[in-house]
């Protein structure tokens, strides 16, 4: 029987169509296999470029110097160019196979468990926040009333400086928060400074995602006489993912810049944060070394971002909108 | 395997004291009563519809034909008076799940497979994975689109997937099929194969079928039965009985095609003056 079903099927002008567009989708597919290795390769020239002009930079300013030149803009607006203000590319790098002084360990080893205790912080506050920012967006979505009344107020929270509150949170942390089972840990208030940061994108992104549906879609739902759980489940939050996961990518570098920030002025040991702020100290002894640890948090920030994008091509695929034929 | 319905209970089902599908007394929508963009959509409608029947509603923009068939589907309720489907208030045949829905865009959850979105009714009505599968195959078949039973709905032309919503709307063998112009997004040479292929599905499930559309001659090839209806308030102006027989690719062409076509046509001008 299938044979005849196959040829039934190729008398239909609708399926000849398809096949024609089925063919473009395959070519398609292996466009994008290109687009990656193009992106790749732009990315890596990207950053040759960035370190080919700081180098020439350095390396211009370094001649005006010795030739006892004064220039306008180098040195002023732009920064001096001796070793202090900007060590060479290579000794940046070459930090990171060194043995600061007291380590058994080399830089890059060194960084690389500061990041892992950071990424730890980050992704509680990021799962917590996550939670949060989704109650959020549900509450919202379901009232139309609180919209209008409480996201104001969910806006004017990231206008507070961070750096203002995280002081604060952490103090709270040590003194009040005992009514937890368990004692409250000082990076466990940095967690809380990440989840401020992550809820907002979250809530915002995830009502608009809520909210998504096409009205004929939710008809759709009514005429089933689908209860609010089934029209949540199977229309809202399965059509709410691309709106989420645009907000998770800002999340997730949140997270990891408030887990920093929160290190600094909580004076959490054991973290990037704490590295950076302890490097910058020291900045005279050792400059190299503080533009290793920021490079090391930027590399952590953009980890985060491609994880995320790689869990939204598992969920998500290609399919990012509902139909709109 | 008792929750299921079979295929003979399901196209039968039983129809209470009366016999109608539709039975429509006096029925009135006003949209923002006592308010300043007070809109009265309809007024005074009568009408009832027996199994087995075609309707179209045709009429110009703005006529309500929109709103009624959703009074009938107990999207929104009417104002004043009364809507019975199978012979109960539309609400509870909403919630029995008596009738099925197609709209102007197919609506098909892009998340979903061909066959996950023919399945989502009967998830809803918490059939089993295996009869699930089943009736998806059933249906696939019917609307021939059974090797595209894993495709995503982006990857299918606007024709197919219109045929994927009405499988879906048809999955749990509803009495009555209603449909708010689904094929008006479609070109012309599609939309009359579609045409084709709903009357064929319509004659091998015995649906009722309530079906909007602003195309007179679709109206004429589909229907058993035309309500040409006249805007602000929405009423009905005038039925009119269509018997075309065996429609295939020579009634386009017929006289008697052409006939009806010019009696609605005529209506419709009227309701216009």
């Amino acid at each position: 029987m299938p044979s005849t079903d196959t040829m039934a099927a190729t008398d239909d002008p609708l399926v000849r169509e398809h096949r024609i567009k089925q063919q473009a989708a395959q070519e398609q597919r292996r466009d994008t296999v290109v687009r990656v290795v193009r992106q790749t390769v732009t990315f890596v020239v990207f950053l040759g470029l960035l370190a080919g002009l700081y180098t020439g930079y350095k390396a211009f300013g370094q001649s005006i110097d010795d030739a006892q030149h004064d220039w306008p803009v180098v040195g002023s607006v732009l920064p001096r160019t001796d070793d202090l203000n900007m060590p060479p590319v290579g000794k940046i790098f070459g930090q990171f196979g060194e043995t600061p002084g007291g380590q058994d360990r080399i830089y890059v080893h060194l960084l690389f468990d500061e990041a892992v205790f950071t990424l730890r912080e980050a992704f509680a506050g990021f799962l917590v926040g996550l939670v949060i920012g989704m109650a959020i967006a549900l509450a919202l979505a379901q009232w139309r009333r609180l919209e209008q009344g409480l996201l104001p107020y969910v806006i004017a929270s990231q206008t507070i400086p961070l750096i203002a509150i995280a002081p604060i949170i952490v103090i709270w942390g040590r003194k009040n928060f005992d009514v937890f089972p368990w004692e409250w840990q000082d990076w466990m208030s940095v967690s809380v400074i990440a989840t401020y940061l992550t809820f907002f994108p979250v809530a915002v992104n995830g009502l608009r995602g809520l909210q998504s549906p096409r009205l004929e879609n939710k008809e759709l739902m009514e005429s089933y006489a689908a209860s609010w759980f089934q029209t949540l489940w199977r229309l809202r939050l399965p059509a709410s993912l691309p709106y989420l996961f645009a907000a998770l990518k800002i999340a997730a570098t949140a997270s990891i810049v408030g887990a920093i920030v929160g290190e600094i002025s909580a004076g959490v040991e054991g973290g990037l944060g704490r590295r950076i702020l302890r490097e910058a100290f020291n900045y005279t002894t050792g400059p190299d070394r503080l533009f290793a640890s920021v490079l090391g948090a930027a590399v952590l920030g953009i980890f985060v971002f491609l994880v995320v994008t790689a869990v939204e091509r598992l969920v998500v695929g290609n399919q990012t909108q509902e139909s709109t034929t | 395997m008792s929750e299921v319905p079979s295929m003979d209970e399901a196209m039968f089902p039983a129809q209470g004291a009366s016999s109608l599908v539709i039975d429509i007394r006096g029925a009135t929508k006003v949209f923002n009563p006592n308010k300043s963009n007070q809109v009265e959509a309809l007024d005074e409608i009568d009408l009832s519809v027996g199994p087995g029947e075609f309707i179209t509603l045709i009429g110009p923009s703005g006529c309500g034909k929109s709103t009624l068939l959703r009074l009938v589907a107990s999207l929104i309720p009417p104002s004043t008076g009364t809507v019975q489907v199978n012979g109960k208030p539309a609400e509870q045949a909403r919630l029995d799940r008596d009738y099925g829905m197609a709209f102007q865009t197919a609506g098909l959850f892009d998340w979903r497979t061909v066959t996950k979105n023919i399945e989502l009714p009967l998830e809803l009505m918490g059939w089993s994975r295996g009869a699930r599968r089943r009736r998806a195959a059933e249906m696939l078949e019917m609307v021939k689109l059974s090797e595209f039973a894993n495709h995503h709905p982006s990857e299918l032309s606007g024709g197919m997937q219109q045929r994927v919503a009405i499988a879906r709307a048809l999955s749990f063998s509803p009495s009555l099929l209603l449909m708010d112009e689904p094929f008006g997004a479609l070109d012309e040479m599609t939309r009359e194969h579609m045409q084709d292929e709903l009357l064929r599905i319509w004659e091998e499930t015995e649906t009722t079928v309530v079906f909007v559309t602003h195309s007179i001659p679709e109206a004429v090839y589909l229907s058993t039965q035309v309500i040409v209806m006249s805007p602000r308030p929405g009423g009905i102006a005038s039925i009119i009985d269509v018997d075309l027989g065996d429609r295939n690719a020579s009634t386009r062409d017929d006289p008697a095609f052409f006939t009806k076509v010019t009696e609605v046509r005529t209506a419709l001008r009227k309701v216009e003056e």
